[in-house]
């Protein structure tokens, strides 16, 4: 690259050159951009700032239209600041401000630059210094330069000053020591008079505040001031900001605020101030009806504006306080009903949020009716956002608002068929789950699960496979509920079944597994009945004619189901049904129309050895193994039952094997695990601890709420089985016995069993024709339907008492995890809460405080020193006027009335307190060491709290 | 607070960024191509707010540009769209009717008057008078400063260097 020379600045490409160029270019675009870059970097080299500036500004041009890298060019930036020249300066702060971040690594040659600059007598220089530090600053640069930013705190250039205050945000930031030495400074700009002053100090505290509130409670009567007082709306909508988040830590303060605030609410015509007082009522005080009302009746004229903001922004409001007041919900339904329909995909997503708030146990069915209506005629992504929002309030607490669950489940099978559906993952779940709380709606479950699986059309759609898986698994888990489960295993058999992924095959391949575990226990009980029959009939003739009466009754029921299956012996059927309705109660009716011949238990075998017999070669391990598994099983089972006749040993096997299935899988709380002690000596952590830091980055899939949903499902639940099977069966009575004692070792982790079997069988079957009958789609209509709905009277004509939801003893709680707060948030709250109880406790201990808190992440600590004297005399000099805060705030006093009244016992108290106080302090200063650690503190919180009453009134 | 600003025109072609927040330069145009993509696809007639990765951006069509606001979930968008028309005033005063064509050839101006309106990502300056003043006093000591880099004496200088 030749070195620039001086007909590179004779002729050196502006600015506006360059955009014209590249207005001109059509086509090649990039070509010209990269021939610019190329001049760029020869001509930054140029010893002459004129010529080095203009090619810094084209750069930082091409950055920030165009994203051409300028980290290269961070050097030649800094020596454009280090000009004299204002215009050199300008250029280069801008395009410092564009492209320095944390890892630049010439960033902290600016630092002596910046600090000269922001000493400069210049106004404009050191407005540009503050820019850019609020931009780019780092913690080093921050620590170095809070001295500086201090002095400008109280520069008497309004236009410094307020920048300052804007920078003290990304300085605390970034070096929370610095609260320690600037703190006051800002604390007294919320006196000024100054609206810009004012207005930007107010800003910072809000984004202070919205990280810690707790810290700026203190400051309560400052701010209560500028709420009464200021008549600025951007200042006021930062206040109630900070009120928002104040007022739920500290009742009193509510109380005194919510007059000033509804006042503001009446009297403002602004729209963004009424906004940001209806919000500040609706999250922050939602006890005090009067305020609520009021703005809720703000909230309608914002729902009947012509302007979609406000439209949006009143629904919004009203979907922050629908938990707590859902009437105002209720009050405006037909607007929230009717905006469901709204062009604006935004206001359709916030009534949706309405619609499902308004969700209750009595009109649950109604509702779901409507929004699924809503989502068939909808484009696909407003339908899988009404879907997903049906599925999680419905499972919200544990299926908490369903009654009827045949209804729910045929709904579920409902939403599976909706063409857009993509939620197939959360039906999975919730199928797999339903059926492992919810024993009574098991038949309906598998009705529903059948249906699916027999459809081969949804086997093309790829976002239904995991629904099918589930129903593979409810009806291999729940077969003793099925009508037919040969037709099961011909459709869980399917050829279409090759388009599911091999996961899902794994599952249909050991659901049909299950289901000829089932057919063949099935047939060997029929054997042993037709035997004990041949017993009986020995003896006398009269049990035979009550069982061909029953038999008579029994084909009068269901004739339509008996006709497709082949080789049906009524005879077995009868002589089944009699004998087993005294051996197995529960399940007669199921077992009612399941005669198997011995033909039919061949074909069945047959059918499973033609499907299964190609996947047998199969790439995939899973597939492969399971079906290899199956194979051999009817193998040996086919060998063993030929010519009509069952081995000892097949029934043998096939018992165990049916044992092992049969037993039931509850489900199991995600926090099972944590409660199995722990044995001495086991270390856990120690060889694990440094997996964090190679796979860190590797997120593994959360775990939903519970943990029942797909991986046990799917693969706990058939990799418990394999290996019996592979083993044939040999282990099977083994693990169960062991299943056994384990649940008689660890019971506290096992659901109680008897409490669903109390249960009486006579749940009455599936599908409530009553829920169909609203497939009106018309808008006026709906809103009628839901209007109807939508009313809160209890409907007493619940028909069906609500089954039984297995619930885990301690809730199905996601384990709270507590939040870790950020280090430096914690170092900002800590500091700031340091200056703050400083104020209170007015015994100047702010020496102590200090060298106190020489903690040890304290690297500058030397120019801290320098300016600890400041600081230490600035809170001497607070002390007479901070300390005694009934004096300072007897100007206000005319607000309240009360208040009067009350300060005798307040400077009483003032006085006792400041005893305790101090031991408070020492309290506090006791738990930092600890609370440092630990980055939580509930220590300063409690010392602090009962310093916080001297500020409100 | 705001995170950043973007002036995006409606063939989607960046007038100008401006990051608060860390971005790095890959987020940053990934931000700018999801974004335009849902914002430019908005009809004229729905509201100004759009929610996006937890964050809500809150955006005006001025002629044909679009200017953009990314702001917190609790922040108050009826504010930030007064911030909006604000600087947009302030421009429309400092180029006398504002054109597209203006902040394409001036960019640097634009950053200029965002940077007196916005600090840290806060509203600093509510005075659209102020703002204008401070801007104009800028410009002249940048003039002033022109001038005497290029008068015939520095050149000279520079190249006897």
């Amino acid at each position: 690259m030749a070195s620039p020379s001086l007909m590179d600045t004779l002729f050196q490409r502006t600015l506006d050159d360059i955009i014209k160029g590249l207005r001109h270019q059509q086509a090649g675009e990039s070509a010209f951009i990269s021939k610019v870059v190329e001049e760029i970097r020869r001509e930054i080299k140029s010893t002459d700032l004129h010529t080095k500036s203009i090619a810094l500004q084209k750069l930082t041009y091409l950055n920030s239209i165009y994203f051409i890298d300028m980290s290269w060019a961070a050097f030649h930036a800094i020596e454009c600041i280090s000009s004299p020249n204002f215009s050199h300066k300008k250029v280069g702060y801008l395009a410092i401000s564009m492209s320095f971040n944390e890892s630049t690594s010439v960033i902290l040659l600016i630092t002596n630059q910046l600090r000269k600059d922001l000493k400069s007598n210049n106004e404009f220089e050191v407005s540009l210094a503050l820019d850019c530090l609020s931009r780019i600053g780092t913690a080093d640069l921050c620590r170095d330069l809070t001295p500086e930013v201090f002095t400008l705190l109280s520069s008497s250039k309004v236009f410094v000053r307020k920048k300052a205050i804007g920078v003290v945000l990304r300085v605390f930031g970034k070096y929370p020591d610095a609260v320690r030495v600037c703190f006051k400074r800002l604390v007294e700009c919320l006196d000024g008079t100054d609206p810009q002053i004012v207005s930007a100090v107010v800003g910072v505290f809000c984004e202070l505040a919205s990280k810690d509130p707790r810290s700026y409670l203190p400051l309560a009567p400052e701010f209560y001031r500028i709420l009464v007082d200021s008549r600025n709306n951007w200042v006021l909508i930062k206040v109630l900001k900070i009120f928002a988040k104040l007022a739920p830590l500290e009742p009193r303060l509510a109380k005194r605020v919510v007059e000033p605030i509804c006042e503001h609410m009446r009297r403002t015509g602004a729209k963004s101030l009424m906004f940001e007082c209806i919000r500040t009522v609706v999250t922050s005080f939602t006890d005090y009806e009067s305020a609520v009302k009021l703005s809720v009746a703000k909230i309608r004229d914002f729902l009947v504006d012509d302007d979609p903001n406000l439209k949006y922004l009143g629904l919004h409001a009203l979907s922050i306080i629908a938990p707590n007041h859902l009437w105002a919900v209720l009050e405006n339904k037909e607007v929230v009903i009717k905006s469901l329909s709204d062009d604006d995909p935004n206001v359709k997503l916030e009534s949706l949020r309405l619609v499902v708030a308004m969700v209750s146990e009595s009109n649950v069915v109604e509702i779901c009716r409507v929004l699924v209506n809503y989502s068939l005629k909808s484009d696909p992504e407003f339908c899988n956002e009404i879907l997903g929002s049906i599925l999680s309030k419905c499972c919200q607490n544990v299926y908490e608002i369903i009654v009827d669950f045949d209804w729910y489940v045929s709904l579920l099978g409902e939403m599976s068929r909706i063409p857009h559906c993509q939620k197939g993952e959360e039906i999975e779940n919730q199928l797999i789950d339903i059926g492992m709380r919810v024993k009574d709606v098991r038949p309906e479950l598998v009705r529903v699960g059948r249906d699916l699986l027999i459809d081969p059309a949804l086997l093309g759609n790829s976002f239904l496979h995991r629904i099918l898986s589930a129903a593979a698994w409810v009806c291999g888990e729940y077969v003793e509920f099925s009508r037919k489960p040969v037709e099961l295993v011909e459709a869980l058999l399917q050829p279409r079944t090759s388009l599911l992924p091999p996961s899902i095959r794994t599952v249909y391949i050991q659901s049909a597994f299950k289901i000829l575990i089932f057919c063949l226990h099935s047939y060997l009980l029929q054997r042993e009945n037709i035997a004990d029959d041949m017993a009986s009939e020995m003896l006398g003739l009269k049990s035979q004619g009550e069982c061909s009466g029953s038999s008579a009754l029994v084909a009068g029921k269901a004739p339509a189901r008996q006709e497709q299956d082949e080789g049906f012996n009524p005879r077995d059927s009868n002589k089944s049904y009699e004998d087993l309705s005294i051996i197995n109660e529960g399940d007669v009716s199921a077992l009612l129309e399941k005669g198997f011949t011995h033909e039919s238990i061949v074909n069945l075998l047959n059918l499973i050895e033609l499907a299964l017999g190609p996947l047998s070669g199969s790439p995939d391990v899973e597939v492969q193994e399971r079906s290899k598994n199956v194979l051999g099983f009817v193998d040996l089972i086919k060998q063993e039952i030929s010519n009509g006749f069952v081995s000892e040993r097949a029934s043998k096997i096939i018992d165990m094997v049916h044992d092992a299935f049969t037993e039931e899988l509850g489900p199991v709380s995600v926090n099972a695990q944590e409660k199995v002690p722990i044995p001495d000596g086991l270390m856990l952590k120690e060889s694990l601890a440094d997996l964090d830091a190679i796979c860190g980055n590797v997120q593994l899939p959360s775990s939903i709420s519970f943990s029942m949903g797909s991986p046990f499902g799917e693969s706990v639940g058939a990799s418990v089985s394999i290996p019996q099977s592979k083993e044939e069966s040999e282990p099977s009575s083994e693990s169960t016995s062991l299943l056994a004692e384990h649940r008689k070792r660890h019971g506290l982790y096992y659901l109680p069993s008897e409490k669903n079997e109390t249960l009486a069988n006579d749940y009455p079957p599936a599908n409530d024709p009553k829920s169909s009958d609203n497939t009106n789609d018309d808008a006026q209509d709906l809103v009628k339907l839901a209007d109807k709905s939508l009313l809160p009277k209890r409907r007493s004509n619940h028909a069906k008492p609500r089954p039984v939801v297995v619930k885990l003893d301690e809730g199905d709680v996601v384990p709270f995890i507590a939040k870790k707060s950020d280090t430096r948030d914690d170092l900002l709250s800590d500091a700031v809460r340091d200056i703050l109880l400083g104020n209170v406790a007015k015994t100047a201990s702010s020496q102590s405080i200090i060298s106190d808190k020489s903690s040890s992440k304290r690297k500058g600590k030397e120019k801290l020193n320098v300016d600890l004297p400041e600081s230490r005399e600035i809170l001497g000099v607070e002390k007479p006027d901070l300390g005694n805060p009934s004096s300072r705030r007897s100007k206000h006093r005319s607000h309240g009335k009360e208040k009067s009244r009350k300060s005798p016992e307040k400077k009483n108290s003032d006085e006792i307190g400041d005893g305790e106080k101090e031991k408070q302090k020492s309290r506090h200063r006791h738990g930092r060491h600890k609370t440092k650690q630990r980055a939580e503190g509930p220590l300063n919180v409690a010392a602090q709290t009962p310093v916080i009453p001297d500020f409100l009134l | 607070m705001i995170h950043f600003v973007l002036l995006i025109s409606r063939q989607g072609k960046v007038r100008l960024t401006k990051w608060y927040s860390p971005y790095s330069q890959k987020e940053r145009t990934k931000v700018i191509r999801e974004l335009s993509g849902v914002i430019l696809s908005r009809g004229p007639k729905l509201c100004n707010f759009v929610e996006w990765r937890g964050y809500k951006v809150v955006y005006k069509r001025y002629a044909s540009l679009y200017f953009c606001m990314c702001i917190d979930q609790d922040d108050n968008e009826l504010e930030v769209l007064e911030i909006i028309h604000h600087y947009v005033e302030i421009l429309d005063r400092y180029f006398g009717s504002v054109c597209e064509l203006d902040l394409i050839f001036n960019f640097h101006k634009a950053y200029y008057i965002l940077d007196e309106l916005l600090i840290a990502g806060e509203l600093q300056e509510s005075s659209k008078k102020t703002v204008a003043r401070l801007i104009a006093a800028q410009d002249s000591l940048v003039e002033s400063a022109k001038e005497q880099a290029s008068s015939i004496s520095n050149i000279i200088a520079q190249a006897t260097k």
